[in-house]
């Protein structure tokens, strides 16, 4: 690791006036992804302000929104009885996530800030474009398993990483965040940017901006909501693909829906086209094969990654089947 | 090298480690002040705006094993470092040093967490329980015990994270069924494929425990 000035303080308004004064300032809070980032060199804070201690790791339910703190950490959440009764998808898939020594530590706004897994952006000695712009993506005619069918650019292809963030973004979370020019909020579906020719920029933060928690609101949707997160092994691993679904039902037929997924994308990626294709219609395999459809429609798989267009489809009738009580 | 170079060369030494000692002594100053608690070396001004010149460093207490330990380490020093090379306590393994295998794992407040994934100066006054701070005396600890009964290792390097990660896996009470074992206990791995032996071993101790 290069070296750091470190420190910790006690007021996220303080966090946020360091690492906004220094170009090379980052914040840790549990430290899981960012020591490995440093330690292979695909970082170099010469500031980090650890912000794991400060007051910010409330989770509670008040006005018809869940509040998660942006330092509550990925196990304390998944197993909170609300979060588990009322957003079932939200604990299922922080459960799915890492293992349990990583959830006693990992935060939930450090969740939603972590890197891709792409191998390329995790070796120093190769070409990207998202650690080092302009220097090439190796991906798009490499080693592309993993990589996106969806929404990415002759520039980069890399899937973002986090299970929460697909369950998050299914049930129209928002990000509160703290910066330099005071509060804001942004809807989760416009936090994470497609890699277009900058896709070193993975998210709408600013410099010096502090995640300081997350909202979602509570409705029949979030309670009637599941993941599936398909892997190359059993745990401890991220997804190849995962989906994150929603739905009500009224009189048989699908009320309203949302459905999410990981591992095809750069960002959660949301399918209005694979919703829209089953509200106001029964669950059935016909309309649930309608609805895989719709959401492959238009990807673009590459040499080593085809099978992504086939594998989420079923996930998404397993999920489905599941829900309509269909299998 | 002419004794020139060899004098140049041990001034600088020497400056450079008093101005290390005159760092920890500043990080202790600054973080009696204000209502910010900084831990690293140099004043706020250079924490604000530049980037380290030279190494810094902090003055931390570890309470490790019921035993405080107080260090002047690098703010880049791991937990898992701190453990081994200056604690002396070497119990706890160093194998991917990246958070997969969980050979390092330790306990802090009573919490499993992988010791190569955080850094000293974040667990600055907290409780570590290592793999040596388990048995009382020549009494093992009930998981270890197990692990010996069950024949639960081959080559050892994996053992005493499996071990802390056993102990926190029970306490928490993920060890009602293999499957909760196998997928509870995920995070440790063990090149050797001494799983099964693993999931019976963490099961007998949870059994054990639970009469």
């Amino acid at each position: 690791m290069k070296l750091f000035d470190y420190t910790r303080v006690s007021r996220a308004s303080d966090a946020v006036g360091l690492v906004a004064g220094r170009p090379g300032g980052a914040f840790i809070g549990g430290g899981t992804e960012l020591t490995n980032l440093m330690k292979d060199g695909v970082l170099a804070p010469d500031l980090v302000v650890d912000v794991s201690r400060l007051d910010l790791s409330d989770i509670r339910v008040s006005r018809g929104r869940l509040h998660i703190g942006a330092t509550a950490r990925m196990g304390d959440v998944a197993d909170h009885p609300v979060v588990r009764e009322r957003f079932p998808v939200v604990s299922e898939a922080l459960l799915a996530s890492a293992s349990p020594q990583v959830r006693n530590r990992a935060t939930i706004g450090g969740n939603l800030m972590q890197r891709t897994r792409c191998w390329y952006y995790r070796d120093p000695g190769s070409a990207c474009n998202k650690r080092e712009p302009g220097s090439g993506c190796p991906a798009l005619e490499g080693q592309n398993r993993w990589h996106a069918i969806h929404g990415g650019s002759d520039h980069c292809i890399a899937v973002h990483p986090s299970d929460l963030a697909v369950s998050l973004t299914a049930l129209d979370a928002t990000v509160a965040v703290l910066g330099p020019d005071g509060r804001r909020s942004v809807p989760l579906g416009d936090f994470y940017r497609l890699p277009g020719s900058t896709p070193h920029r993975d998210n709408a933060l600013r410099h010096g901006e502090l995640i300081t928690g997350v909202e979602v609101p509570q409705s029949p949707l979030a309670a009637g909501s599941r993941y599936l997160k398909l892997r190359d092994r059993a745990s401890f691993e991220f997804a190849v693909v995962s989906v994150a679904a929603a739905l009500t039902r009224e009189r048989g037929q699908v009320g309203d829906v949302r459905l999410a997924f990981g591992g095809i994308a750069p960002r959660p990626w949301r399918s209005p086209e694979a919703e829209d294709a089953l509200r106001g219609r029964r669950l059935t395999r016909t309309t649930i094969a309608a609805a895989g459809r719709a959401l492959v429609e238009g990807a673009r798989p590459r040499e080593h990654n085809a099978f992504k267009v086939e594998l989420v489809q079923r996930a998404l009738a397993d999920v489905l089947q599941d829900l309509g009580g269909l299998k | 090298m002419s004794d020139t170079d060899d004098h140049d060369h041990s001034a600088e030494e020497h400056s450079r480690r008093t101005v290390l000692k005159a760092g920890a002594v500043g990080a202790v100053a600054v973080a009696a002040s204000g209502g910010m608690e900084t831990i690293a070396a140099g004043s706020p001004a250079d924490v604000r705006t530049a980037p380290p010149a030279q190494a810094p460093t902090a003055d931390i207490t570890l309470r490790v094993n019921g035993v405080e330990r107080s260090l002047t380490v690098e703010s880049r020093v791991t937990l898992l470092d701190a453990l081994r090379e200056r604690v002396g306590l070497t119990g706890t393994k160093k194998g991917c040093d990246r958070g997969e295998c969980g050979a390092c794992t330790v306990l802090v407040e009573g919490e499993r967490v992988k010791s190569c994934m955080t850094l000293a100066v974040m667990e600055d006054g907290r409780e570590i329980t290592t793999v040596e701070g388990l048995a009382r005396g020549d009494e093992l600890h009930p998981v270890q015990a197990a692990f010996i009964r069950r024949d639960a290792f081959q080559c050892g390097f994996c053992t005493s994270g499996q071990i802390m990660s056993a102990v926190a896996c029970i306490q928490e009470g993920h060890a009602g069924s293999d499957a909760e074992v196998r997928e509870w206990m995920s995070g440790n791995l063990c090149r050797c494929g001494c799983y099964p032996n693993i999931v019976d071993a963490v099961r007998d101790a949870a059994k054990g425990q639970a009469k």
